[in-house]
């Protein structure tokens, strides 16, 4: 194996074999650079990569240095934007090879978010856990909370009733239309119209402030517990979904006038970051992304978990896979999110809100100054949690950003053994290569913002 | 609004974009991979299915999966088993201290497959899955930088959530988390 120097010859080419025992290192490996190398100093695989070639080059046995980039490596440029550029949302550094205006190649470059919340999880009870994996992805915080809690539910073996998860659906479709919004929010203030950006931004608010009547926080609600959620639905809460049901439509009308019908935003996304249904599969892109290149899967219909199956609605796939298409799914998503609220007020079951296992959920408040055993239960559920037999299992979700998984390994006591969360834009940002491709440098603001990826869950 | 717009007519006169066919997932699939084959053996984890097999078939049997139907990387990870050596594992499966875990997604079955790979602690090296799976090439950088696990043929094997400099793999068990001491005294006066 040849291993590139990353241009500083730093790394040693020592291949594969040689291993220190003590540390476990890799010495070929472990200190090499980040960023982008000249090409010369890139091996051939990272090259087809960078340039978002690869499926190319695998079926038609392309040769990248024969590829049109051959501008000589004199007349490029290698430069940064991010990580600290306003259209990155938040901290993403793209590395791009330019000639003149146009890119050649492009490397992400991630990690400075990086919190370390797997290693935390180790450390907190399942009870704990959902604090911790809500904070990821901040735009959609009940996803995270919801893949955590059934993947624990899944390793334990319980089903939560039915009203917990109906309001579990709800919540999670109420919670896809604030962060489409924000996605709205953001995109039409990357591409220059600012009021998008308000507009966006007080639909947004308006779920929030519901959110946080149900929860009592506007982010971060750790709601979703394993064995169900939190409390039950407030007084009056069909009245004030039916008002976000009966105000969404009308605003989207709105959107779709200030974009669809616009030229200048049209001139910017379409034919622009096409992604082919082939490339995206093979570096595993979900959600909108996906859809958006015209493959209609979506996990809520192709794998049905929660109360999706007895709801009406429709997948929205794209033809072209550019960014006009990820546009157009995200906006037709949020009408059929508005389609399934209308239905879930009416078929809302009533019943418990969470499961009746003392030893998994709390008893409720009142139970506790009248009974002994409630009080003891209660203490033990919040200090020293529940116990998760010995298990493995690998739990999706769709999350407005695509598959959000969860794999939860548990040693048979409190606290989770390993938990990995399988990040949706961690894994879509690998797209960008691709979609990048022979676009003029303004179109990476607009193409970057496509894939709308949250930095929260992407260095997680 | 009348007439048309100046840059509508130029979006219109630009390189018209081939539109691609709907991908519904309603295709012609092959029957799945015998595990034997491969010396992998298939069980039954939380009503999911999982195959465990050894390091040396490893990359075939993923490639097989792959003709199989399965177009779909949809995760990788490790796992770090130091703190739990007995483990329950099926007969036949011997324990390695590294674990890597590779959940495949078929869109055309609508299935899920777990492919379980255990990897010694004295060389931590398996085959990079790159070649069949382009989405890999971020997990696998990630389970590289958290694990120390060493992917034969990936192409750019470096950290990717944690600093160049840093050292060690924060991830394995005997990693300690680092712990910076709250001080809960009265903030020193100005003088």
């Amino acid at each position: 194996m040849v291993l590139s120097n990353g241009g500083r010859g730093q790394r040693s080419q020592g291949g594969s074999t040689g291993f220190s025992d003590a540390s476990g290192f890799v010495p070929g490996t472990s200190e090499g650079a980040q960023e982008m190398s000249l090409r010369r100093a890139t091996v051939k695989e990272e090259l087809e990569r960078e340039a978002g070639m690869r499926e190319r080059a695998l079926k038609e046995g392309f040769d990248p240095w024969d590829m049109s980039v051959d501008t000589g490596e004199d007349q490029t440029m290698i430069i940064n934007m991010g990580p600290q550029h306003p259209s990155t949302h938040g901290v993403l550094r793209l590395m791009l090879e330019l000639d003149g205006e146009t890119v050649l190649r492009t490397k992400t470059v991630i990690g400075y978010l990086h919190t370390g919340m797997e290693k935390t999880a180790e450390e907190l009870t399942f009870v704990q856990g959902a604090t911790n994996v809500t904070r990821m992805d901040y735009l959609s915080p009940l996803h995270n909370e919801l893949v955590f809690s059934m993947a624990t539910e899944k390793l334990l073996g319980i089903e939560p009733p039915p009203r917990a998860t109906w309001i579990r659906t709800m919540l999670c479709e109420l919670n896809r239309l604030s962060s489409h919004s924000t996605w709205m929010a953001t995109n039409g203030m990357d591409l220059g119209a600012t009021s998008m950006m308000i507009y966006g931004f007080r639909e947004r608010e308006m779920i929030l402030a519901f959110l946080e009547k149900v929860t009592g926080l506007r982010m971060n609600h750790n709601f979703i517990r394993p064995g169900g959620v939190a409390a039950d639905l407030p007084d009056g809460w069909e009245d004030d979904v039916a008002a976000i049901c009966d105000t969404f439509p009308r605003r989207l009308e709105e959107y779709d006038e200030l974009f669809t019908g616009q030229p200048i935003f049209r001139e910017r996304v379409e034919g622009v970051g096409v992604i082919s249904p082939e490339d995206a599969l093979d570096l595993s892109a979900t959600g909108p992304l996906l859809r958006g290149s015209g493959v209609a899967w979506d996990l809520r219909r192709s794998m049905p978990y929660l109360a999706y199956e007895e709801l009406d609605f429709d997948v929205v796939a794209g033809t072209y896979g550019d960014c006009f298409d990820r546009y157009a799914v995200r906006l037709a998503e949020m009408r059929e999110s508005v389609k399934m609220l209308r239905q879930m007020t009416d078929k809302m079951p009533s019943g418990d809100y969470r499961a009746l296992d003392k030893k998994i959920t709390p008893p409720p408040r009142g139970r506790i100054d009248e009974s002994m055993e409630a009080l003891i239960h209660h203490f033990k559920v919040f200090t020293e949690g529940f116990k998760v037999p010995e298990g493995e299992a690998y739990v999706a979700v769709e999350s407005p950003r695509g598959e959000i998984g969860c794999y939860m390994v548990s040693d048979g006591s409190n606290k989770p053994y390993r938990c990995h969360i399988r990040g949706p834009s961690f894994v879509n940002l690998q797209a960008l290569p691709t979609m990048l491709r022979g676009a003029l440098i303004a179109d990476a603001v607009a193409i970057t913002s496509s894939v709308d990826p949250v930095m929260g869950e992407v260095d997680r | 609004m009348e007439g048309e717009l100046p840059g509508a007519a130029a979006a219109a006169s630009g390189p018209a974009l081939e539109p691609f066919p709907l991908v519904t997932g309603e295709t012609e699939i092959g029957p799945e991979p015998d595990p034997a084959a491969f010396g992998a053996l298939l069980q039954q984890s939380s009503g999911q299915r999982v195959l465990h097999v050894p390091r040396e078939s490893y990359f075939s049997l993923v490639a097989a999966l792959k003709n199989a139907g399965y177009e779909m990387c949809a995760d990788l990870c490790a796992v770090d088993y130091l703190a739990s050596p007995n483990r329950r594992l099926p007969e036949g499966v011997s324990p390695g201290r590294f674990e890597v875990v590779v959940n495949l997604l078929s869109l055309c079955r609508a299935a899920r497959i777990r492919v379980r790979v255990q990897v010694g602690e004295s060389d931590p090296v398996v085959d990079s899955i790159f070649p069949l799976y382009s989405g890999t090439e971020a997990m696998e950088r990630e389970a590289f930088d958290l694990f120390g696990i060493h992917f034969r043929g990936h192409p750019d094997l470096t950290r990717i959530l944690m600093p160049e400099d840093w050292e060690g793999h924060p991830l394995r068990k005997d990693f300690g988390i680092g712990r910076v001491p709250v001080r809960f005294k009265e903030a020193p006066g100005r003088r």
